[in-house]
């Protein structure tokens, strides 16, 4: 337990820094870093979902005016390291999913490259692929590194004693993050030294991966990313469009090369959530008390590299019961490669947990929130450690007064105005709180102004200001006094912005910089004076289960006979520690909790398996909510500090709104109609009578 | 992509001209769908006729009460005029639930009619499209079919017709000018779009080189202005194609001692490769009472010849749930619907 950093900036609703300069087009995202003569790239693709590259023909293509180079496996720089399946592009024959790298042209113009590219002539030998994910698949395996099951108690023994018992299936859908900026890159040879201007959430653990793979030490990489148009976890870790951009520049020594991903290529190219399939097999007494918890969670993932989406993070931890069986399971396909997309494991988790409890409530006959309080564990059943400021209870119980949530008429489809029927639903929230050790923050000071120094990402998400507001408290100085620099591998290395850790992670680093500062050069420093402060880990961690818990809820409303579904209000209530700033956190709680409605009502990658690609990869085919969709959304968050957090007291905000917040919705639609939805997203057509 | 000559007409004549001597080339108005085609591979056309420039940007009155919209009437500037908003607020309300604010000040009246199905499959030069390359087959048979069509497909082509004003139009009984080689013609706006057969390359009877000029309304009478709405099912609540939509007037009887319909005009989008005039339904309504079970008889009438494929079958209820629920509301029989139109 620590002392509290003093509160005086933080805390405070300070307008974005970066503000005024995004809005006159002078912050310069990735695209748009001015550099002189670039090439302009184009790529090939895949139409094929396996097999192997018979011929490339490029004749015809660098016949064509402003045509410069066609990159291919033939002629493209070998790797120093072909481990990783997604990023080892160019390296051979073989086809892996449709839509992968095959090559790309370089070209004087966007629109010569765009024409070359149709004109290369790919010559490829197909092979049966398998792009169906279905959990009896017999492919089915562990994921690698083991599926970490949890087995404790006698099980069968008793969910066959039960008296309640819900026996579910539950899925979700492939899901792709799109940020508006898409993923760009420039990349720039000088001799044996490589720039990167481009959109990443952390330009060290990008460096780290891509400076090996490429053959030269990290300090010969150098990677620019001061501002990033979103990321939602698809720019966590460098995908093949940063690496394709990095080998075509080395074709072209001492030009820059551009590269924006398509709308449709980031369908394929930069990351999705996998599917997942959750059963849930629950036996409780009859007061509701879950004495048999069971789930077995599959998870779609891609034979190109494996990533499993670990659906069961969230029930490890949520609630009581005895005798458990959790298994984690993966079904590897000829599809292309998922990555992070935002509470990767806890979103989709919390699907299946979050529905599964209300249809327990139900089965009971016990209010929703009644159920979750009589199945509030006293310890972490999965490490058997103390909770950590566990605060779900209060969030619920928040929530309801907020919401209105007592005057609820439990029966399904007992509210009805026109033609509209009206429900109400409510589900848990919840996140992991952690730190990532290792950051570092270099403090200088010049004529009163301390430049702090760090190589931390700010994804929209507001890090240009909340990170000046920690430092300005940090060095007990006015926040004007502080000059931030973000987003550049010349400076000291950060952790990457994910799981929710970036904040937290470099704020600690900032803080022993400003703990070294001050103990080396006082409160009157001279000029040119600087000192540089490590995060460690944080010890509370090892002793506590540290978490974060909230409570969604929403009211929908169903047009009987068309099957519309409107979001008529959604209310968060979240327990996340001290927030830094209540402007750019109410922020990013509203925009997870709308990433949850999307998850709910509206987002689906449309695989089609005869061609094994995500065929509506458009924001014009693949919906996210709009405005429209919702007329009411409030986040609010528990008045508190965490010591357990550190100095800050803060623990992450980046992912939890989105948790929870799709089963909200999922089981407000079956208050409204009865129709349990189990598969989402539920879409009007699903609830229509047939 | 490939590279494309560009010109810019001063006249409609001019523009028609300009068409007739390359057999590859296209019109450009406001360029909403045909530049994503270019962009995407879809079509390659070698020269673009530019129609920023004719005076086609007008609504005037015509004698007899009608409005002729101009070709180059801007979708949002059509939407908000207060003659059609006044005469014919079905219009407004199909025009304001089509694409979105930016897509609708650019996008132009003759534009509008003549954008190309947003079929996955067509919008995917890497698949099989009858329409997009005749011959090469239909991928979204078997695929991914939710926007698709239920109503006179066929096997070579199952793709929906994705505007929303040319719906409304249909109901409407407006009428298509057009330029062509041998001078003007005018045809209705249901004689417009084709059904797909086995040529869904072509989605209107119109030429290489014909050239929308006109819209043309028929005057409107108090069923237009009082009780007719447009009504769009989708995905979600703005910028999204319709799984299903129902324009529709409904002229009540003043003399008759119960509600009674004197005349219905129906129809349907997002179920046909054209504007689906519900012409059986109207003739089942005329005359009848109007009560709930008139509308729902009417509705089953004319989704009886619905043929569905795997993964849209939930339209032939959603259609018939939209036209019943739509004709209530117009007949005074529900309650209000409380969704308003996108602003």
């Amino acid at each position: 337990m620590s002392d509290l950093l003093r509160a005086s900036a933080i805390g405070t609703g300070r307008v974005r820094l970066d503000g005024p300069d995004k809005v006159r087009g002078l912050a310069p995202y990735a695209y748009e870093h001015p550099v002189e003569h670039p090439l302009h790239l184009f790529p090939l693709c895949s139409t094929i979902a396996l097999g192997r590259v018979t011929a490339i023909d490029a004749t015809a293509a660098l016949a064509l005016d402003g045509v410069v180079h066609v990159i291919t496996h033939e002629n493209a720089l070998r790797l120093a390291d072909t481990e990783d399946g997604e990023l080892a592009i160019l390296q051979d024959d073989r086809i892996g999913f449709r839509g992968q790298y095959l090559g790309a042209v370089l070209a004087e113009t966007p629109e010569a490259a765009r024409q070359a590219a149709d004109l290369v002539e790919v010559t490829a030998e197909g092979a049966p692929h398998d792009a169906v994910f279905r959990p009896d698949h017999p492919a089915v395996r562990e994921p690698e590194g083991g599926g970490d099951d949890i087995d404790t108690g006698d099980f069968e023994a008793a969910i066959a004693a039960a008296e309640i018992v819900v026996d579910q299936r539950y899925s979700t859908p492939l899901e792709h993050n799109n940020p508006m900026e898409p993923h760009t890159t420039i990349a720039r040879w000088d001799g044996e030294q490589l720039t990167l201007w481009t959109s990443t959430q952390g330009v060290h653990p990008a460096r780290q991966t891509l400076a090996p793979m490429l053959g030269i030490d990290p300090e010969q990489l150098r990677i620019i990313s001061p501002h990033v148009g979103g990321g939602f976890g698809s720019k966590g870790l460098p995908h093949a469009d940063m690496m394709l951009t990095a080998l075509a520049a080395h074709a072209v020594p001492g030009r820059a090369v551009k590269h924006a991903v398509t709308r449709q290529h980031m369908f394929a190219l930069t990351g999705y959530r996998p599917a997942t399939s959750q059963r849930f097999r629950i036996g409780a007494r009859a007061d509701g008390t879950i004495t048999a918890f069971g789930l077995e969670a599959v998870s779609s993932s891609s034979h190109t590299k494996e990533f499993p989406e670990v659906a069961i993070k969230p029930s490890r931890q949520m609630y009581a019961g005895e005798h458990r069986r959790i298994t984690q399971r993966v079904l590897p396909l000829d599809v292309a490669v998922p990555s992070w997309m935002r509470a990767p494991g806890e979103a989709p988790g919390m699907v299946g947990l979050e529905i599964m409890m209300d249809e327990l409530a139900e089965a009971c006959g016990l209010d929703p929130i009644e159920l979750r309080v009589r199945n509030e564990p006293e310890h972490d059943p999965d490490t058997g450690k103390p909770f950590n400021r566990r605060r779900l209870i209060d969030c619920l119980h928040e929530g309801a007064t907020r919401f209105g949530w007592a005057d609820r008429d439990p029966r399904p489809r007992a509210r009805r105005e026109g033609g509209w029927l009206i429900g109400t639903g409510v589900a848990s929230a919840t996140y992991p709180a952690s730190r990532q050790p290792g950051s570092k923050a270099r403090i200088r000071h010049e004529a009163g102004v301390y430049e702090v120094g760090i190589g931390a990402a700010d994804l929209g998400t507001g890090t240009w200001t909340a990170l000046t507001q920690v430092s300005a408290d940090a060095l007990e100085v006015d926040p004007d006094r502080i000059a931030l620099r973000i987003g550049d591998t010349a400076l000291p290395n950060a952790t990457v912005a994910g799981s929710s850790t970036g904040l937290a992670s470099w704020s600690a680093a900032v803080l022993a910089a400003a703990d070294a500062f001050r103990r080396e050069h006082g409160t009157a420093p001279a000029d040119g004076v600087e000192a540089i402060g490590e995060a460690a880990e944080n010890p509370a961690e090892k002793q506590f289960a540290m978490h974060s818990y909230g409570a969604q809820f929403a009211q929908v409303r169903v047009q009987e006979e068309t099957g519309e579904i409107r979001l008529d209000r959604m209310l968060g209530v979240f327990s996340v520690g001290r927030i830094i700033n209540p402007r750019t956190a109410r922020s990013q709680l509203l925009g997870g909790m709308t990433m949850g409605v999307g998850m709910a009502l509206h987002e689906k990658g449309e695989l089609d398996p005869r061609f094994g690609h995500v065929v509506n990869h458009d924001l014009a085919e693949y919906h996210v909510p709009v405005n429209a969709d919702i007329r009411s959304l409030e986040a609010h968050w528990l008045d508190e500090e965490d010591p357990q957090a550190g100095p800050l007291g803060a623990r992450g905000i980046g992912e939890i709104g989105t948790v929870g917040a799709a089963a909200a919705i999922a089981n407000a639609v079956h208050h409204a109609t009865g129709v349990r939805a189990r598969d989402l997203p539920v879409f009007g057509s699903d609830l229509l009578a047939r | 992509m490939r590279p494309f000559d560009y010109v810019r007409a001063d006249d409609p004549a001019g523009a028609v001209a300009a068409m007739a001597e390359r057999p590859d080339a296209a019109y450009l108005a406001g360029g909403t769908n045909l530049v994503d085609h270019l962009k995407l591979g879809i079509t390659a056309p070698d020269l673009l006729v530019d129609l920023g420039r004719l005076d086609l940007a007008d609504i005037e009155e015509l004698p007899d009460g009608g409005l002729r919209v101009g070709a180059m009437v801007r979708n949002s500037d059509l939407a908000a005029d207060p003659r059609v908003r006044r005469d014919h607020p079905m219009l407004s309300r199909a025009l304001l639930s089509g694409a979105s604010g930016q897509l609708r000040n650019a996008a132009t009246t003759g534009g509008n009619l003549l954008q190309r199905t947003r079929c996955v499959y067509f919008q995917d030069p890497t698949t099989p499209c009858n329409k997009r390359a005749p011959g090469s087959g239909c991928s979204a048979l078997g695929g991914y079919t939710r926007y698709h069509a239920i109503l006179g497909a066929s096997d070579a082509c199952i793709a929906t017709h994705p505007s929303d004003m040319a719906v409304a139009l249909a109901a409407l009984d407006a009428t298509v000018v057009v330029l062509g080689d041998d001078g003007e013609k005018r045809l209705p706006l249901t004689a417009l779009h084709r059904l797909p057969g086995d040529e869904p390359e072509r989605d209107t009877v119109l030429e290489h080189g014909d050239l929308i000029t006109a819209v043309e309304l028929p005057p409107p009478d108090g069923a237009a202005r009082t009780r007719s709405t447009y009504r769009k099912i989708r995905d979600r609540a703005s910028y999204a194609f319709a799984l299903v939509s129902v324009a529709a007037v409904l002229e009540l009887d003043p003399d008759a001692a119960r509600p009674t319909i004197l005349s219905a005009r129906i129809a349907l989008g997002g179920v046909a490769h054209a504007p689906w005039r519900a012409r059986r339904a109207e003739q089942l309504l005329a005359g009848a009472p109007a009560t709930r079970e008139s509308f729902r008889r009417a509705a089953a009438a004319e989704l009886e010849r619905a043929r569905p494929v795997a993964g849209n079958e939930f339209k032939v209820t959603m259609a018939q749930g939209a036209m019943g629920s739509v004709l209530a509301e117009l007949a005074g029989l529900g309650e209000e619907n409380e969704d308003s139109p996108d602003e």
